[in-house]
C-alpha cells in the first residue's frame, strides 16, 4: 500500500504491521467506488458553481481531488461504526449515504436540508447515516471520534473513524487524542488527509519531523497510504478497522492527496509551485480508477462514460430539488436546551 | 438525619447514579486511584472498576472531547476539570462541540455530559488556581451552569445534572468541600434559585462561597434592626428571573455577591435581568465582586481582593446609608 505518490514530502516507511491480503475487490464493488466518486466530485462541481453564483452563502470547503480517501475508507465501514469528519466534509457525508438533496439544501440554507439550515456546509450531522459530525475547528473531528470510540469499546466491536488534514497534526487535540486513544487502546481509526497545505501554508514548512512520526512515537500502528488510489485507500482501512474492531488499539493512516479548489472561498495568493497542479491532476483518483476498471476489470471507456453522465443527470436533479426547498421560518427560533420533562421526579 | 461534607455529597451523588445508571461513568486526573486532589472522588474507583472510574492523562482537552464523542455515542460521562482554571484548556469541546450540538444538529441528539469543577479563591493558590469560569461560560448557549452552596445541594444538583440530557457544568467551591451538612434523597431542580434567608430591607443576590459570607453578614446586622434577604442562585445559567425579581420587587435594593472580576462577571448579569425586568418595581443596584487584578497569593492580599462578611456589612450599609439620604433629599 505504500505507492509513493508524486510530490510525496515524507519518506515512504512501510507499514507497522503489513496488511493482511484483502479479498480483491468484484467488479460491481469497484464500479460503485467509481460511481461514489464520480457522485462527489460532481456534486462538489455544483455546489462551487451555486457558491460562485450567490446562491450558497458564506463559504464551503470543497473536496475535489481528495475523493478516493472518503469512498475508499467509508467503503469498508460496518453499521454501527461512527464517523468525524471536517469543514470538508461532503464527500465523507455522502459516501456514508447522507441524503444528496438534504445535503445541497442544507449548503443553500434550506428548511429541509440535513439539520434545516442551522448548521451549514462545515458542521453537517448526520447520525442517522453514522456522521457524529463535521466540525469546524481544526482537530475537532479527532476528539469526537476518540470519545465516540470510548463508547463503543464498551458495546463490542466497531470503531470510530476520524478524517482530519495536516493541518491538525499541529493542534492540541492530535496529540492529547492519540495519547489518549493509545494508553485506552481505543477502537478508533485517524485517517489524515495530508493535502500538502494546511490553508495556503506547506505542510512541511509547519511540521517539524513530519506527521507519521509521531503517531509512531505513541507507538500507535501506522502508514503512509497513496490517497489518490481508492482500491489502497480501501485496503489499508479494511486493514485499519479489522486491527482496531479485535482491540489492539487505534490505528493511524496518512493518505497523500491533493486539493483542487481554493482552501475556501479564494485563496489570497498562488501558494503552490509551478508544475504541482498538473502533477497531481494526471494522477487524479477518477483517472486512476478508470485505467484500473479498464485494465482489471474489462470496463469499457462507455460503460465509464455513462455512470459519469448518470451521475450528472442525478446530481443535476439534486441541484433543481434542493434550490425549490423551502426556507426555513425565523420565527421558530429552537431551543438551547432539550427539555427534560420529568426526569427530575424519576429518582 | 446524619451530617456529611460537601465533598462526600458529590461522591454520593456520583457513586448512585452510577449503581443506577451503567452509562455513567467518571474520567479525570487523579479521579481514580488516588481519589481526587479535593477527594470528592474517593472509594468509586475500587467500587465501579476502572473501566468506569479513568484516571486520564494530563489533558483536558482530550479529557472534553471524548466526554462529547462518547456521549454522543450513548455514555453519559462525567469529567473532572481538576482546577477551574483548567477550563480554558478544555474550552473548544465544551462550547463549540458540547454546547452546541443539540441545536446545530437540528436536535438529532443532545450531549449527556456534566464537567465537575473545583473553582474560587481563599485557598491561598494563587491567580491561576483560584477562578471561577463560569463568567467565562455565561454567553455560552447550550450549557447549564450549576453552582451548589451545601452539602444537599451539591447532592441534589449533582444528581440532576448528571441525568440531565444537556452538557452541564458543576461547579464546586473549595471552600466548601469540608462543610458539613444534612442530605436527603431528593433530586434538586436545575434552574431554580432559592431565598435562603428572608428578609425586607435589601436583597442579595449570590452563589457558592458567596451564600454563606451574605449569611454572616447579614447576621450581623440584625442586632442593628437591619432585615437582609438572601437568594441563592444555585444555578447561574439558566438564571431564575422570577425569585430574584420577586425577592427585589419586595425590598428594592439588590446587592449581587459574585467574588470573581468584576468587569462581564454573572453579577453583571443578574443586574441586567433586574434593570430589564423590573420595571416599576426597579431597586437600586451594587455589585461586590473582586477587583479587576488577577488574585493574589499571599494571604493578606488574597483577602483584601476577595469579598467576605466585612465586605457585604459595609456594602449592605453603604447601600442602605445611600438610600435614606436619597430619601431625604427627596
Amino acid at each position: 500500500m505504500n505507492v509513493r505518490a508524486p510530490m510525496d514530502p515524507t519518506s515512504d516507511e512501510p507499514a507497522d504491521v503489513p496488511p493482511a491480503p484483502a479479498e480483491p475487490l468484484g467488479r460491481d464493488a469497484s464500479l460503485g467506488l467509481y460511481r461514489t466518486m464520480s457522485f462527489v466530485r460532481r456534486f462538489e462541481e455544483v455546489a462551487q458553481a451555486l457558491f460562485l453564483r450567490g446562491q450558497i452563502s458564506g463559504s464551503i470547503h470543497l473536496c475535489m481531488g481528495q475523493e478516493a480517501v472518503a469512498t475508499g475508507v467509508c467503503d469498508v465501514l460496518q453499521a454501527e461504526d461512527l464517523v468525524a469528519a471536517t469543514y470538508r466534509g461532503h464527500g465523507q457525508a455522502l459516501a456514508l449515504g447522507t441524503d444528496p438533496t438534504g445535503l445541497m439544501s442544507e449548503l443553500l440554507g434550506r428548511r429541509t436540508g440535513t439539520c434545516g439550515g442551522r448548521a451549514g456546509s462545515m458542521n453537517i450531522v448526520d447520525l442517522e447515516h453514522r456522521l457524529i459530525g463535521c466540525f469546524g475547528i481544526v482537530g475537532g473531528s479527532i476528539a469526537a471520534a476518540t470519545g465516540a470510540a470510548l463508547a463503543l469499546k464498551k458495546r463490542g466491536s466497531a470503531v470510530a473513524v476520524a478524517f482530519f488534514g495536516d493541518g491538525a497534526a499541529n493542534q492540541g487535540y492530535f496529540h492529547e487524542c492519540l495519547n489518549f486513544a493509545a494508553v485506552n487502546r481505543l477502537p478508533v481509526v485517524y485517517v489524515c488527509e495530508n493535502n500538502l497545505y494546511g490553508e495556503f501554508t506547506p505542510m512541511q514548512a509547519v511540521t517539524a519531523g513530519g506527521i507519521l512520526p509521531r503517531p509512531r512515537a505513541l507507538g500507535i500502528a501506522s502508514a503512509t497510504v497513496d490517497g489518490n488510489d481508492v482500491w489502497a485507500v480501501r485496503e489499508a482501512a479494511a486493514w485499519a478497522t479489522s486491527r482496531a474492531r479485535g482491540g489492539d488499539g487505534p490505528v493511524f493512516l496518512q493518505m497523500l492527496t491533493y486539493r483542487y479548489n481554493d482552501h475556501a472561498r479564494g485563496d489570497p495568493v498562488n501558494y503552490r509551485p509551478d508544475g504541482e497542479m498538473e502533477a497531481w491532476r494526471a494522477r487524479d483518483p477518477l483517472t486512476i480508477a478508470r485505467a484500473r476498471l479498464v485494465a482489471d476489470h474489462g470496463a469499457s471507456e462507455d460503460e465509464l462514460d455513462l455512470v459519469v453522465s448518470k451521475v450528472a443527470g442525478e446530481v443535476e436533479r439534486v441541484r433543481e430539488l434542493a434550490l425549490q426547498q423551502p426556507l426555513p421560518d425565523p420565527n421558530i427560533r429552537g431551543s438551547e436546551f432539550k427539555e427534560m420533562g420529568e426526569v427530575h421526579t424519576d429518582a | 438525619m446524619p451530617e456529611i461534607e460537601f465533598r462526600q455529597a458529590v461522591r454520593d451523588a456520583i457513586d448512585e447514579e452510577m449503581v443506577r445508571d451503567p452509562r455513567v461513568m467518571l474520567l479525570g486526573e487523579d479521579v481514580g486511584f488516588a481519589g481526587g486532589v479535593f477527594q470528592a472522588t474517593r472509594g468509586l474507583h475500587e467500587k465501579h472498576g476502572s473501566e468506569r472510574v479513568l484516571d486520564t492523562p494530563i489533558s483536558e482537552l482530550a479529557l472534553a472531547g471524548a466526554a462529547f464523542g462518547s456521549a454522543i455515542a450513548g455514555l453519559r460521562p462525567i469529567i473532572e476539570i481538576m482546577f477551574g482554571d483548567f477550563m480554558a484548556l478544555a474550552m473548544d469541546s465544551i462550547v463549540n462541540q458540547s454546547a452546541k450540538y443539540w441545536f446545530l444538529s437540528n436536535e438529532q441528539r443532545s450531549v449527556p455530559i456534566v464537567v465537575r469543577s473545583a473553582v474560587g479563591g481563599g485557598g491561598r493558590f494563587g491567580a491561576i488556581h483560584s477562578q471561577n469560569p463560569a463568567s467565562w461560560f455565561m454567553s455560552v448557549p447550550g450549557l447549564k451552569i450549576v453552582a451548589p452552596s451545601t452539602p444537599a445541594d451539591a447532592k441534589g444538583l449533582l444528581v440532576a445534572a448528571i441525568r440531565d440530557d444537556n452538557p452541564v457544568l458543576f461547579l464546586e467551591h473549595k471552600r466548601l468541600y469540608a462543610m458539613k451538612g444534612e442530605v436527603g434523597a431528593e433530586v434538586a431542580r436545575i434552574g431554580e434559585a432559592k431565598v435562603v434567608r428572608e428578609g425586607t430591607d435589601l436583597t442579595i443576590v449570590t452563589a457558592m462561597r458567596g451564600v454563606h459570607d451574605s449569611l454572616r453578614a447579614a447576621a450581623g446586622l440584625e442586632v442593628q434592626g437591619i432585615s437582609v434577604e438572601i437568594v441563592d442562585l444555585r444555578t447561574l445559567r439558566p438564571l431564575d428571573p422570577a425569585t430574584i425579581l420577586a425577592s427585589v420587587s419586595k425590598t428594592r435594593r439588590l446587592i449581587v455577591v459574585d467574588e470573581g472580576p468584576h468587569t462581564g462577571g454573572w453579577s453583571a448579569e443578574v443586574v441586567a435581568l433586574v434593570a430589564e425586568q423590573a420595571g416599576s418595581k426597579m431597586p437600586t443596584m451594587l455589585r461586590v465582586t473582586a477587583p479587576d487584578i488577577p488574585l493574589p497569593c499571599s494571604p493578606i492580599l488574597e483577602d483584601s481582593f476577595l469579598p467576605g462578611p466585612d465586605t457585604i456589612t459595609a456594602a449592605i450599609l453603604a447601600q442602605l446609608g445611600e438610600a435614606q439620604a436619597a430619601e431625604a433629599r427627596s
